[in-house]
């Protein structure tokens, strides 16, 4: 039982993890780490309107202007990837 | 005085009977006891003589059309000329047995006269058959010769066939009809003109060479025929001798034929068994070859090797394995053999490593023929894996995992499997017809394998042959197989050759096999085919007008199988079919009328219903004139329509009730009807539906005076048919009068009974629940019949009264007869001595139904003389009685504790935890709970003491559902009268207490909930230590807890002792236990609840990058399950790790270093 449970219930549980954007992994890179916090942080302040708002009045812009922008940011919050430098 | 009576010749006759006592006790010695089982075991011994003509099969070579040097391996062009030949053969046959019979008749005449032995006649018809051989084969070789293929060789009858053009392709179904139906690009090669045969090239075999007889210079074969082994095994099946050939053929003009060069005889194998092989029939030691060993050494198998070089051990070997793997079984010098005799060794050493081997054998030796298959290569795989599923003695498992061989192999020969097709059809499609479903599913299995290996044209031109085959058999199975090749490939592209079959002019045999087909398929695909539908029934629909019998009745059971696979869609597809449908039930009679109407059935249900209600109409005259029928086939089909015409929305009750309803009682409710067990389902099935429409009152008015009919089973069907009708309309139609015949008739049938079994009594249940109030007036009648059966003699005649009781107490107490109730449930109190459990369970459960509708208070015994009379029966093993008797005590224990002394509950909870240990879940459900109510009404202490006593017993079970009770008893009496006790009791030394005590404060808090927030500060200490214990159940059973806890007190402001107890559980994380880690994974899940996911995300970020990759995968798990909880309650938390900046990537978050 025990045998059967390390292979199955543990690995399940990280496949499921594996199919969600935004879950990580042991070999994650600091960019896409770094990258997907931006995009969550991006995405709740569109989501809440109090966050959007304030963000609005702070920049003088028009509400839906921000919305717009945050999102049009998600693409590459933090710029294009690192080029891989070992070979 | 006797001596005169003994008549003279009985003297000398005794002794000879005594003899023959003698002797057959002798006989009876021999006989083996495991005989019977052992054939049972075998597949041939057990399946029908239809099933077994796939012996007679014979399979070709097909030849590759995909390859140009098609070559030798003979292919289509042969297999056809195989199958004419076949027919051909038949009829000769046929022709010779009808002149036979003939003579024989004639003959017999003769014989009265003159006793002239029919020997001379005998060698006629011998001499007669050899001669049509004879011309056969001449026929093939003049054909041969003249390189002309297609010409027909002996229907001289048929003269116009003679003048075709004898390079054309001529006759059969794909000159104009494959033409005309399919695009002329399709004309692929199986229609083509095969090409020419050099003259003088040795000839296709025929099979008339293939009778070993024929072999000359092989005078062993009728040596080793002789041998006495195999004389008594095959004495009626032998071929003939050469002294017997010599006897038959005329002396002259006759040559022996030299059998072709690479000619070897069939039964070659049975060279190897020349030594009789002794049976070695039921019981064998299996596994261990030791005993096996010992056995030879006792001379008791010696022929059968246990141990094989190569192989090794085997599980069993069987006296027939000899002859398949007889290569094998002795030692050779390897260095002699060439590369190909290798390669053949090895594969059969492989084969019997998987047939004969242990499982473990057997899965690397799978492994091993499955990866070296293209390296074997399909020729010599399949002629060891073929003969071998052939072999009469076959069994379950062997022919399982020789067709798992084959679907392994398969797979990695892919389209070099191509020459083995038809080969390897004629083992497999006997599975498609098997009984065993199992069988069945491998056999789609691999031939749906098949055409995808070897593509849609290959499988057609080597199945085509068999389409029109002479045997039944043959056909059937090959119609199985084709339309599983239809659901590999897809409907369409099968559809073009379909119609070309439907439509073929050569023969009916032809079309019946291709609408068979189509009704495979329908079977086989369900609405699946509904993209195809039109397409389909356009292909079957002329066959409706056929001019063969068997060809229309399959024609209407196709179109059965598909309307049956379409519903409810589809009508407009049988647009075409319906005017003759409806037309052929007027014109035919018989099984064809049968099969038009089972069509009309399923096609009904599919109609708009005004289509429905007119085609009903136009059906019920013939229905109802076959209603009298007395095939029984007809008879079934007949009411199957019946009850779908009734089902359908267009068929008014009106109607039903004029027009079918008379015809159907008169034909159908009759006595003779309910001896047929599936006459009696139909008739069932169908009056019940019919009653949807022309309401209870007019069915159960028709059949209720059948309730007192003389025959029992008769009764029994009418009951059913009652019950069912009842139970899905009510009695609300039935008026008075109706109510009392039919009260009156349940009463009688019920009484009259003499099977015990449930009809009687579910029907008495189920009329008087529906009739409820109506039934006061004859409870009194009701009740003394079961008072009087209650006394029955007959055990099984009182468990039914008893639930009887059970089925009836609602309605008796709705009636507010609760005198009648009362005096049932002394009556029932004084059978609790019953000794029948079974019996004793009813009675039980009886009480239990009146104790509930009667309640405590008025209950009669009174519950304080009831309960003590129940704790022995506790004690019983049996689990009805067990189950019954729990229920009644938990209602007691719930409803009415306070009536029984206390001492009585307790002894009752020691009884209770051996009820703890039963198998069925619901009593020890039931245990649990009543454990609760017997606490609430007592106070805990006692109850609790027992339960916490109870977790020293060795049963892991009992502890368990102990642990359980203690929650419930926690939950019920409060947390404050439970915990104190459970802290106590860790404190004990004992490993199996400490673990009970902290599982039954799992289950505690997980029960009490938000409650727990006042208990947390005060078990903290206890989980500390649980949580630094070496066990590492301790730390999974404490992580339990705190997940509970943490989720109970989640914003009740404990915050504190929970991120203490976050700090202690947090180390368990690199735990690698399955259950220790899901139990600490979930504690944490829970602490995230609790504390918040920044408190958690501060824990995670420690060891995300570490740099030991343990360490990061477990961190990264633990955050990733914090992410999916609660991802955007993180973002707040994320640390600012701007500083990590470089060249593009900023990796600041701007938009939260803004403030106004």
């Amino acid at each position: 039982m025990s045998s059967e449970l390390r292979y199955t219930a543990n690995t399940q549980l990280e496949h499921l993890h594996a199919r969600y954007t935004g879950t990580g992994h042991a070999d994650l890179s600091k960019y896409d780490w770094l990258t997907h916090q931006h995009r969550d942080t991006l995405a709740s302040i569109v989501g809440h309107p109090t966050l959007t708002s304030y963000l609005a009045i702070a920049d003088g812009e028009a509400i839906g202007r921000v919305k717009f922008e945050m999102t049009e940011r998600m693409l590459q919050p933090c710029g294009p990837p690192p080029r891989k430098d070992e070979d | 005085m006797r001596d005169t009576i003994v008549p003279v010749p009985c003297k000398s006759r005794a002794p000879k009977e005594v003899l023959q006592e003698f002797a057959d006790l002798a006989e009876e010695e021999n006989v083996d006891p495991f005989a019977e089982t052992t054939s049972k075991r075998q597949i041939a011994a057990r399946q029908s003589d239809y099933h077994n003509r796939r012996f007679n099969r014979v399979a070709v070579d097909s030849a590759d059309a995909f390859k140009d040097d098609a070559g030798e391996g003979g292919g289509y062009k042969d297999a056809m000329r195989l199958a004419r030949l076949e027919q051909e053969e038949l009829r000769v046959k046929r022709a010779i047995e009808e002149k036979e019979r003939k003579e024989r008749e004639e003959g017999q005449m003769k014989m009265d006269l003159d006793k002239t032995p029919p020997a001379a006649e005998l060698a006629d018809v011998a001499m007669e058959l050899a001669s049509a051989k004879e011309q056969a084969t001449a026929a093939v070789k003049e054909k041969d010769a003249a390189g002309t293929k297609r010409k027909r060789r002996w229907d001289v009858t048929e003269p116009a066939d003679e003048n075709v053009d004898p390079n054309q392709p001529a006759g059969e179904w794909s000159d104009k009809a494959l033409e005309a139906s399919a695009p002329k690009k399709r004309r692929s090669r199986w229609d083509a003109t095969p090409a020419e045969v050099a003259v003088g090239e040795t000839p296709k075999r025929s099979r008339w060479d293939q009778t070993p007889a024929a072999a000359p210079d092989a005078p062993m074969v009728p040596i080793i025929m002789n041998a006495p082994g195999l004389m008594h095994e095959d004495k009626h099946n032998r071929y003939l001798t050469d002294e017997e050939l010599d006897a038959v053929l005329p002396a002259t003009g006759y040559a022996i034929v030299t059998p072709p060069p690479g000619y070897a005889p069939l039964v070659a194998p049975r060279k190897l068994m020349a030594t009789p092989i002794t049976e070695v029939g039921g019981f064998q030691i299996q596994e261990s070859s030791d005993a096996a060993a010992a056995a030879a050494a006792a001379g008791l198998a010696p022929e059968l090797p246990t141990e094989i070089p190569g192989v090794g051990n085997l599980a069993f070997f069987k006296a027939e394995d000899a002859q398949y793997f007889a290569k094998i079984l002795k030692e050779e010098d390897e260095t002699e053999l060439s590369v190909d005799e290798m390669k053949e060794r090895k594969i059969m050493r492989l084969l019997l490593k998987i047939k004969n081997g242990t499982p473990p054998v057997r899965k690397t030796a799978l492994r091993q023929i499955t990866d070296k298959a293209r390296e074997f290569g399909a020729g010599p795989l399949f002629d060891k894996i073929l003969p071998l599923l052939m072999e009469r003695t076959l069994e379950d498992q062997e022919r399982h995992l020789l067709v798992k061989v084959i679907d392994r192999v398969l797979y990695k020969l892919d389209d070099l499997v191509r020459p083995y097709v038809h080969k390897i059809l004629v083992v497999i499609e006997p599975l498609l017809i098997d009984e065993d479903y199992y069988a069945r599913v491998e056999g789609r299995e691999i031939i749906s394998n098949l055409s995808k290996a070897a593509g849609l044209a290959h499988m057609i031109s080597t199945m085509r042959p068999d389409i029109d085959h002479a045997d039944e058999y043959v056909r059937n199975t090959t119609a199985r197989a084709f339309s599983v090749v239809a659901s590999a490939l897809g409907i369409p592209s099968l559809l073009p050759f379909l119609k070309a079959v439907c439509r073929s002019k050569k023969s009916w045999q032809a079309r019946h096999t291709g609408i068979r087909i189509v009704q495979q398929i329908a079977i086989m695909m369900g609405c699946a085919v509904l993209p195809h539908l039109r397409n389909l029934v356009d292909c079957i629909a002329h066959g409706l007008s056929d001019e063969q019998q068997k060809v229309r009745t399959m024609t209407a059971l196709g179109l059965a199988a598909l309307a049956e696979a379409a519903a409810p869609y589809g009508i407009e597809s049988f647009d075409n079919v319906l005017k003759p449908l409806w037309l052929g039930i007027r014109l035919h009679r018989g099984k064809g009328l049968a099969a038009f109407l089972k069509a009309i059935g399923f096609i009904i249900p599919l109609m708009d219903p005004e289509y429905a209600s007119y085609y009903t109409k136009e059906v019920t005259v013939i229905l109802i004139r076959e209603f009298q029928t007395s095939d029984e086939e007809m008879k079934k089909i007949v009411l199957k329509v019946v009850k779908q015409c009734a089902a359908t929305e267009g068929v008014t009750p009106q109607y039903i009730k004029q027009d079918i309803l008379p015809d159907f009682f008169k034909a159908f409710w009759v006595r003779r009807m309910a001896l047929d067990r599936r006459n009696y389902r139909q008739v069932v099935e169908t009056t019940v539906e019919l009653a949807q429409k022309a309401g209870v009152a007019e069915i159960v008015g028709r059949i209720v005076n059948e309730l007192k009919d003389e025959a029992e089973p008769y009764r029994k069907m009418v009951m059913e048919t009652i019950t069912k009708v009842v139970a899905t309309l009510g009695a609300s139609d039935i008026d008075e009068r109706l109510e009392v015949r039919l009260v009156d008739g349940i009463i009688y049938s019920f009484q009259e009974q003499t099977t015990e079994d449930q009809v009687m009594l579910d029907g008495f249940g189920t009329v008087v629940n529906a009739l409820g109030i109506r039934v006061k007036p004859y409870l009194t009648q009701i009740v003394s019949t079961i008072l009087w059966r209650l006394n029955n003699k007959s055990a099984k005649v009182r468990q039914q009264a008893a639930d009887l009781t059970t089925r009836l107490a609602v309605v008796i107490k709705q009636c507010g007869e609760d005198q009648l109730l009362s005096k049932l449930g002394l009556v029932l109190f004084e059978q609790l001595g019953e000794e029948y459990p079974d019996t004793l369970g009813s009675i039980i459960a009886a009480e239990g139904a009146i104790a509930n509708v009667v309640g405590m208070t008025q209950m009669n015994p009174p519950v304080k003389d009831l309960l003590p009379r129940m704790t022995p029966i506790l004690r019983n093993r049996h689990e009805k009685v067990q189950e019954a008797s729990i229920n009644l005590i938990g209602r007691i224990a719930d409803r009415g504790a306070e009536f029984v002394p206390a001492r009585e509950w307790m002894r009752i909870c020691f009884e209770l935890l051996d009820l703890l240990k039963a198998h069925k879940k619901a009593i020890r459900r039931a245990a649990v709970n009543s454990f609760g109510y017997i606490a609430k009404s007592l106070g805990p202490q006692d109850v609790l003491s027992v339960l916490l006593t109870n977790l020293r017993v060795q049963e892991r079970q009992s502890r368990v559902c102990s642990t359980v009770a203690i929650a419930i008893v926690a939950e019920t009496c409060g947390p404050f009268t439970c915990i104190p006790a459970i802290l106590n009791e860790y404190r004990t030394a004992e490993l199996n207490v400490r673990t009970g005590c902290l599982k039954a404060l799992s289950f505690v808090f997980e029960y009490v909930g938000p409650q727990s927030a006042y208990y947390a500060d005060s078990v903290v200490t206890m989980l500390e230590d649980a949580l630094t214990d070496r066990d590492l159940v301790h730390r999974q059973t404490a992580s339990t807890i705190v997940k509970h806890l943490a989720l109970g007190v989640a914003g009740l402001g404990c915050e504190d002792s929970m991120l203490h107890l976050m700090n202690l559980v947090w180390p368990n994380c690199f735990e690698t236990s399955p259950h220790v880690i899901g139990a600490v994974m979930e504690a944490i899940e829970a602490m995230r609840v609790t504390l918040g996911p920044g408190i958690l995300l501060s824990y995670v970020l420690q060891g995300l990058f570490h740099p030991a990759r343990k360490v990061r995968e477990v961190y990264w798990r633990i955050y990733n399950a914090l992410y999916l909880g609660a991802a955007d309650a993180m973002v707040p938390f994320y640390p600012d790790l701007s500083e990590l900046s470089e060249g593009q990537n900023v990796y600041d978050r701007h938009p939260l270093q803004v403030f106004i």
